[in-house]
């Protein structure tokens, strides 16, 4: 029989040299017993350690090391035992480690879930209080209770957090203190330290009173999150019990009050604000833009980020008619932005345009939630028609000599011929409101054909844009 | 009379508390080792809870809940008679230091009632912002809701000091937004998450020096949706929420059940919050975002559009859906084990790690932490059929809580 006696600091590399040690001779799991410092000592019989490594080779993978670590610091008794009885195992199945469903595995990842949590809950539930100082660094200390041996390893959060401030946090384990930035590690205090009170702790009672809203009491999920071992270190928790018998009341008055009157501020104050900029028939394009942006006439506007209304010379004599925005128009609010845009601003370029009404027949985006993405989908005829108001104003106000079409969307919403394109590209068709009306490919199918097919839709496309360039000149 | 620092954080903090955000995780990581102080990074941390059950990790309060705007489901709106009280941002700046300081808190939570302008407002958040990170060398987490109607400048300027930005979308329709809170405006408010999400991504594309912009709110931009205060159905309220995520790329929609506040509007029924429908609207979000699930497949087998509110939302699915069961635990992939009732990412993760080793039984299933009751009709292991039980006629009733008396009094 063994026994390996761990000290109640770096208790980690004790255990690793030792562990190392008696795994390199494989003695048994079973004939070594750990303790630490603090625990009873007095008993007799035990084998010295072997004076030198074994014949066995000792490896350990870092998730072993980790999962090691994080178990020594466990309050059960047996971790250290348990802790080596993996690492032996490890020796001849390194697959146990990474098996889940391994019930020593499984045993070792609790202790260990269990040792993280209590560091959190120690990083959570300190509480400071500010000591008298002459020098120029404030001064704060704290007292908690963890469950397991993590003041240590909980140390570094406090470290880097609070840097500029001298502190202490004793522990029945140990004291850890921030001293002009060097950490330092002392022996525990003989018992629980005297704070002096703190004005901040009256606010802080203030805050938790009133952010409590006591329609919703869920006392079991309260206690779940703040176990009820670490309350009597947490000043705020005694004002719990009054809170919790005042809210059913609380809440009664709150529903047997009627409402009252609005004070008389509240007219002056209302009257003030901005109105909507809605007019029923506007007399600009400026009027019309700002109405649209709140357009209902279907239900696009419900899903769609934005209105996106045409932009570009007011006075052009060529206006450029899409489909509808597609995801970065909805998004930035303004027309072609998009691939598509890219590709019909590249070719405009290529053909010389450059004064030109850019906008769609449909205002807002139509699109289908997938995943991640924003999948385009085809406005209706209804829809069509609905934003037809606009496209009419649009081109009322800004008067082009010819209109380009670009897809059967904005054909449709031009013309009302609903037909397919392929025989009616590169024609010219009559407005409803009058004026002719090119008709063309829309720079998105280009994009979505590859090849022969997209070289050539797009050099019919850019002939038409130049047809289109030389009439409006 | 003037009001004390206290009176004014009991007002304040109070005015506060229906915002349901209280995160502060996923930022960059930041510590005070370089000066100042603070650290941020990782998981948040809840440094208490109250008897809601909700977590306080930030100091969060409104720096005034004076309010031009007139909305029926708030507390703070024009034509309520609340009492009303202002920080100075010295004030806020200040109480954000010394609850820091003392381990109270992750970092602040700025919220607003609008005073003169959008813009004046939000200039004043921002400044306090400001002065935490230039001033006081503030580390920690600051998230700031933000005013959908305030200027893009500000907003932008918001982003280089705050984690988190957030813009409230309120309502689950455009319809009830226009009735309840007549002064926003849904375009305005869904174009400046647009804007949030544009300016993060430019923040992420390097200049062709190779040079890295200013990082732009971290920690992303969330929102918050209230439940139960218009009749709009789960199904609504989930294509919304689906809808933010993709098209704004938000951290989080928060759901908060409508609850009575006090002086409440004669628009609004003072019901009991409903807690359960916010709770399986959480369940659903949560398939949406890490399960798989797509919105409409969540609420499809539902009454009204609504969801199950005796049984979670997956359990719904697997009951409607029963051809697909029972799942092979040993041969299914990722996205099959995902659907399985009783199954958590954690431990389809686990499971799929336990298979290297061999052939995964039942015993091991509850070491790895599936909870089996709820399991077992949806899963076949070598040593475990769920025989008829898959298709028995009760199983729903086998999940749900028995039927209660309802009180007399």
């Amino acid at each position: 029989m063994y026994r390996v006696h761990l000290p109640g600091r770096s208790t980690n590399a004790a255990w690793r040299d030792a562990a190392r040690r008696l795994a390199s001779h494989r003695i048994l799991a079973e004939k070594v017993e750990w303790t630490r410092e603090l625990a009873g000592t007095g008993l007799f019989g035990f084998d010295p350690l072997p004076a030198n490594d074994g014949a066995y080779e000792v490896t350990a993978s870092k998730a072993l090391i980790d999962l090691t670590g994080a178990v020594l610091c466990h309050s059960d008794p047996q971790a250290p035992a348990l802790a080596y009885r993996l690492l032996l195992r490890h020796q001849y199945d390194r697959r146990a480690l990474s098996n889940p469903g391994d019930p020593l595995t499984q045993r070792l990842r609790r202790m260990e879930k269990s040792v993280r949590r209590d560091i959190h809950k120690m990083h959570a539930f300190v509480r400071f209080r500010e000591l008298p100082t002459e020098g120029l660094r404030r001064s704060f200390a704290a007292w908690f209770e963890p469950q397991h041996f993590i003041t240590e390893r909980a140390a570094r959060f406090f470290a880097v957090r609070f840097a500029d401030m001298d502190w202490l946090i004793a522990t029945p384990e140990m004291t850890v203190t921030l001293r002009d930035g060097v950490l330092g590690f002392g022996p525990a205090p003989q018992q629980r330290p005297d704070l002096p009170d703190d004005a901040s702790e009256a606010l802080w009672a203030t805050y938790f009173r009133n952010i409590f809203n006591p329609a919703r009491v869920k006392i079991s999920a309260m206690k779940s999150e703040m176990p009820v071992k670490y309350w009597k270190n947490l000043p705020e928790t005694r004002l719990i019990p009054q809170m919790l018998a005042e809210a059913d009341a609380r809440v009664a008055a709150m529903r047997a009050a009627m409402p009252t009157d609005p004070p008389q501020r509240a007219t002056r104050i209302l009257d003030k604000l901005p109105a909507m900029p809605v007019a029923n028939m506007p007399e600009t394009l400026d009027q019309a833009r700002d109405a649209a942006m709140y357009c209902t006439r279907c239900d696009l506007c419900q899903a769609a980020t934005q209105t996106v209304w045409g932009e570009g010379d007011l006075n052009a004599a060529l206006m450029i008619v899409g489909e509808q925005p597609g995801d970065q128009e909805d998004l930035q609010g303004r027309p072609f932005v998009g691939p598509a845009g890219t590709l019909l601003r590249e070719l405009m370029e290529e053909a010389e345009i450059s004064a030109v009404w850019l906008t769609n027949a449909v205002k807002h985006f139509k699109f289908k939630p997938r995943g991640k993405l924003r999948l385009h989908q085809n406005p209706n005829r209804g829809e069509v028609q609905h934003c037809r108001w606009w496209l009419d104003l649009e081109r009322r106000f800004v008067a082009p000599r010819l209109t380009l079409a670009l897809g059967a969307t904005a054909a449709y919403a031009l013309t009302g011929n609903p037909g397919p394109l392929q025989n009616r590209r590169g024609q010219s068709e009559q407005a409803m409101d009058g004026g002719p009306v090119l008709i063309s490919w829309h720079p998105s199918y280009i994009l979505r054909l590859s090849g022969k097919e997209a070289q050539s839709a797009r050099s019919m496309l850019l002939q038409d844009l130049r047809h289109a360039a030389r009439i409006t000149i | 009379m003037r009001r004390t620092l206290q009176d004014k954080l009991a007002i304040l903090a109070d005015a506060a508390k229906y915002d349901a955000s209280c995160a502060s995780s996923g930022t960059t990581r930041r510590d005070a080792l370089s000066g100042g102080i603070g650290s941020a990074g990782g998981t948040g941390i809840c440094h208490a809870y109250t008897p809601d059950g909700r977590c306080i990790s930030l100091l969060k309060i409104l720096m005034t809940n004076f309010c031009v705007y007139d909305c029926a489901y708030c507390i703070n709106r024009v034509s309520s008679r609340v009492e009303r009280a202002r920080f100075s941002p010295e004030e806020v700046v200040t109480l954000t230091l010394e609850f820091y300081r003392r381990n109270y808190i992750e970092g602040l939570f700025l919220s607003s009632g609008i005073i003169r302008s959008p813009d004046d407002t939000m200039a004043d958040m921002v400044r306090i912002a400001r002065m935490l990170r230039q001033d006081h060398g503030f580390k920690g987490y600051i998230h700031l809701k933000t005013i959908p109607e305030a200027s893009k400048e500000l907003i932008d300027e918001a982003g280089l000091y705050a984690d988190r930005l957030s813009i409230n979308i309120e309502l689950p329709k455009d319809s009830s937004t226009r009735q309840l809170a007549p002064q926003k405006k849904p375009e305005t408010i869904r174009a400046a998450m647009a804007g949030v999400r544009l300016s993060q991504e430019a923040s992420r594309d390097r200049s062709h020096g190779g040079k890295r912009p200013a990082k732009f709110a971290p920690a992303g931009q969330s929102t918050q949706m209230i439940v139960g205060a218009d009749s709009s159905p789960d199904r609504d309220i989930l294509a919304t929420a689906s809808r933010l995520y993709t098209g704004y790329r938000l951290r989080r929609v928060y759901y908060s059940a409508f609850s009575p506040i006090p002086d409440s509007s004669a628009a609004l029924p003072l019901i009991r919050p409903p807690l359960m429908r916010e709770h399986r609207l959480y369940q659903a979000d949560w398939l949406m975002r890490f399960y798989g699930f797509e919105a409409d497949e969540i609420t499809a087998g539902g009454k009204d559009g609504n969801l199950d509110l005796a049984i979670d939302p997956k359990l719904a699915w697997a009951l409607a859906h029963r051809a697909s069961f029972p799942v092979d635990v040993n041969r299914a992939g990722r996205v099959m084990l995902l659907r399985v009732p009783g199954f958590g990412t954690r431990t389809v993760d686990r499971i799929i790690a336990a298979r290297r080793s061999g052939a995964v039984r039942y015993a091991d299933l509850l070491r790895i932490g599936a909870v089996m009751k709820k399991a077992r009709p949806f899963v076949a292991l070598p040593d475990w059929s769920p025989g008829g039980l898959t298709d028995n006629d009760n199983l729903r009733a086998r999940f749900a809580a028995a039927p209660r008396q309802l009180s007399l009094f």
